[in-house]
């Protein structure tokens, strides 16, 4: 009785996912097209002064798929960015949310540590990467204690980006890993104290097993976030010429794959089917990590 | 039995080493997150020979000093200057977050209230489409804006939040748990259509996933830097306020550190004070996994 009511009205359901399709269309689905057919663009020297457009594989010959490609190398870095900001990120993610859920010895104040710790994710990402350039500059006030740190060695500016960035994202990830290990029975753990399994023990036979599809959830969401990376880096050390040349070469360079890819975009050396030609690997990349999310989800549903 | 008492005792004792450690380490990390604001505070009040001196942990009478200084030194450089920054980013975040939260609202009712041919592969489609970032399709924007003529506006900042498959998802999550869509023909009954029942019934329901998808849209457009750096590069005059902290950072050859912090200060201060009166809503919006930048 009440599906034949709902096909009645069913036509105008069109009407309501309307304009997000065609917005969808002309801001999201024509610019990852249009950014592939640009990725054919290629400038060639056709003289001392003279370019012109040609189409081919060019971009991807020249700059993608050869030896000492920057993008690649900055892929690199952008990976090893990620990973050092994500390690220490879920383990104390991990062990804060299990603290705080913790039955028989509850923390007091969970409220304000929850508040506080996720701040730093609300705030511009822009403003926190030149307030921490400020601070560890040598003339800063944390450079003049530390004054070991030298923003002008590069592995001494990547260390401090990664730390923003789990500084950043622990809070985050604490309490969505909070959420899901109160969604678990207590009953699960009431019968593991009956049988006598001490906190350890069920924290890495209950808690981690049925934590899984999330923590899958939080780190591929945290890969591809990690794998798009420019306010910090861009804004930590870019500005400042003398560290990126300091920095550029050595294999701790914090220049990110957005941060390559828009310096074609803008600037005296712009080249949009350079830029396209990296977008589209960098959109690969991300498609094979986001493949890992849709195994990670469907398995979640399995269950 | 005075052997179980010695037992029971020294346990006790480890159970308080333990939970003193914890508060330790949760204080010890609270203290982490708001250190660097309480230093960008403090600096924003002193002079700039002062802070290259050293840390500093009290405040001192120069902020607006600072704040002068940075509104000349603005005119100056030819950069988005402060009050406007601030300015632009409001025309751009406040239409935006209401076109996001209103459009997500409605895309959700359409594919859970209505049965038509193509639901479950518009429904599919959306959230395959969630994890698509936008940063890989940037020169394509470019190409589309030049093409319609809004390059250099700021139409495409504010319209594409019409299409948001994220919000469109938890706005769906909430309507499947509590919107009643046995409502919907007992307004038909009583005669009312269809976007009227969607306007005036269902979006007051909602209204509590509004909120909290509407504080962090804002958030993101807020601070988002990418997408109106190269949107807007040929226009300082409608720059953004993430646009300004830039300018702060890459402009200043003579570096007045006063300047610098009073900007950075004034530019987090709007976002710290809206996290303090929202933050229940906020820690319990990231609870329901709904932030993933």
């Amino acid at each position: 009785m009440q599906k034949r009511k709902t096909v009645e009205y069913g036509k105008y359901g069109y009407f309501f996912i309307l304009p997000f399709f065609i917005i969808f269309l002309i801001f999201q689905f024509y610019p990852l097209i249009s950014t592939f057919w640009t990725s054919f663009d290629v400038i060639e020297k056709t003289g001392r002064n003279n370019e012109t457009l040609v189409r081919g594989f060019g971009n991807f010959s020249k700059f993608v798929f050869t030896k000492d490609s920057e993008i690649w190398k900055s892929l690199g870095v952008t990976v090893l960015l990620w990973l050092s900001n994500f390690a220490p990120q879920i383990l104390f993610s991990l062990l804060l949310a299990a603290w705080f859920t913790n039955q028989h010895a509850k923390l007091k104040g969970q409220g304000a540590y929850k508040v506080i710790m996720y701040m730093p994710n609300i705030i511009t990402a822009a403003t926190i990467a030149v307030l921490f350039f400020n601070l560890f500059a040598q003339t800063g006030p944390l450079g003049q204690i530390f004054t070991k740190i030298n923003l002008n060695k590069g592995w001494w500016s990547f260390a401090i980006i990664a730390f923003i960035q789990f500084w950043m994202w622990y809070g985050n990830t604490m309490i969505v890993l909070i959420a899901g290990i109160m969604g678990i029975s207590p009953s699960l753990y009431e019968a593991a104290m009956v049988d006598g399994a001490n906190g350890w023990q069920q924290f890495r036979m209950i808690t981690i097993p049925l934590l899984k599809p999330i923590l899958q959830f939080t780190m591929v969401t945290s890969a591809i976030g990690g794998l798009q990376m420019y306010d910090i880096p861009q804004l930590f050390n870019k500005g400042d010429p003398q560290i990126v040349t300091a920095s550029g070469a050595s294999f701790f360079s914090t220049k990110t794959v957005v941060m390559v890819i828009k310096q074609y975009i803008i600037g005296t050396s712009a080249n949009l089917g350079r830029a396209s030609a990296y977008s589209v690997m960098l959109f690969f990349v991300t498609l094979v990590v986001s493949m890992i999310f849709y195994k990670a989800t469907s398995e979640k549903k399995s269950k | 039995m005075a052997n179980f008492q010695v037992n029971m005792t020294e346990e006790k004792k480890a159970f308080h080493v333990g939970i003193i450690f914890k508060y330790i380490i949760c204080i010890f990390l609270c203290l982490l997150s708001l250190f660097p604001f309480w230093v960008l505070f403090v600096n924003s009040t002193l002079q700039s020979d002062t802070i290259i001196k050293g840390l500093h942990m009290l405040p001192g009478g120069n902020f607006f000093t600072n704040y002068k200084g940075l509104l000349a030194k603005s005119q100056l450089t030819n950069t988005v200057s402060l009050g406007q920054g601030m300015l632009n980013s409001i025309i751009i975040t406040v239409p935006s977050t209401i076109l996001q939260v209103y459009f997500a609202c409605l895309t959700a009712y359409g594919v859970t209230v209505y049965d038509f041919k193509l639901k479950k592969f518009a429904w599919a489609f959306i959230y395959a489409i969630m994890m698509i970032p936008t940063q890989v399709s940037i020169v394509g924007l470019i190409n589309v804006c030049k093409l319609t003529g809004m390059y250099g506006t700021r139409l495409p900042l504010i319209l594409p939040a019409i299409a948001a498959p994220t919000t469109v998802y938890f706005m769906k999550q909430y309507m499947e748990a509590s919107f009643p869509v046995e409502i919907v023909s007992a307004a038909r009954i009583d005669g009312a259509g269809e976007f009227r029942t969607f306007n005036s019934i269902a979006l007051p329901i909602m209204k509590p996933a509004m909120a909290t998808q509407a504080i962090f849209g804002f958030v993101a457009s807020w601070n988002n830097l990418y997408t109106p750096s190269i949107i807007l590069a040929t226009k300082a005059n409608k720059g953004t306020m993430p646009m300004f902290v830039e300018a702060l950072k890459s402009n200043d050859k003579q570096r007045d550190f006063g300047q610098i912090y009073c900007g950075l200060f004034i530019s987090v201060l709007p976002i710290m004070v809206a996290y303090f009166i929202l933050s229940k809503y906020i820690v319990a919006g990231v609870a329901l996994g709904g932030v993933k930048e």
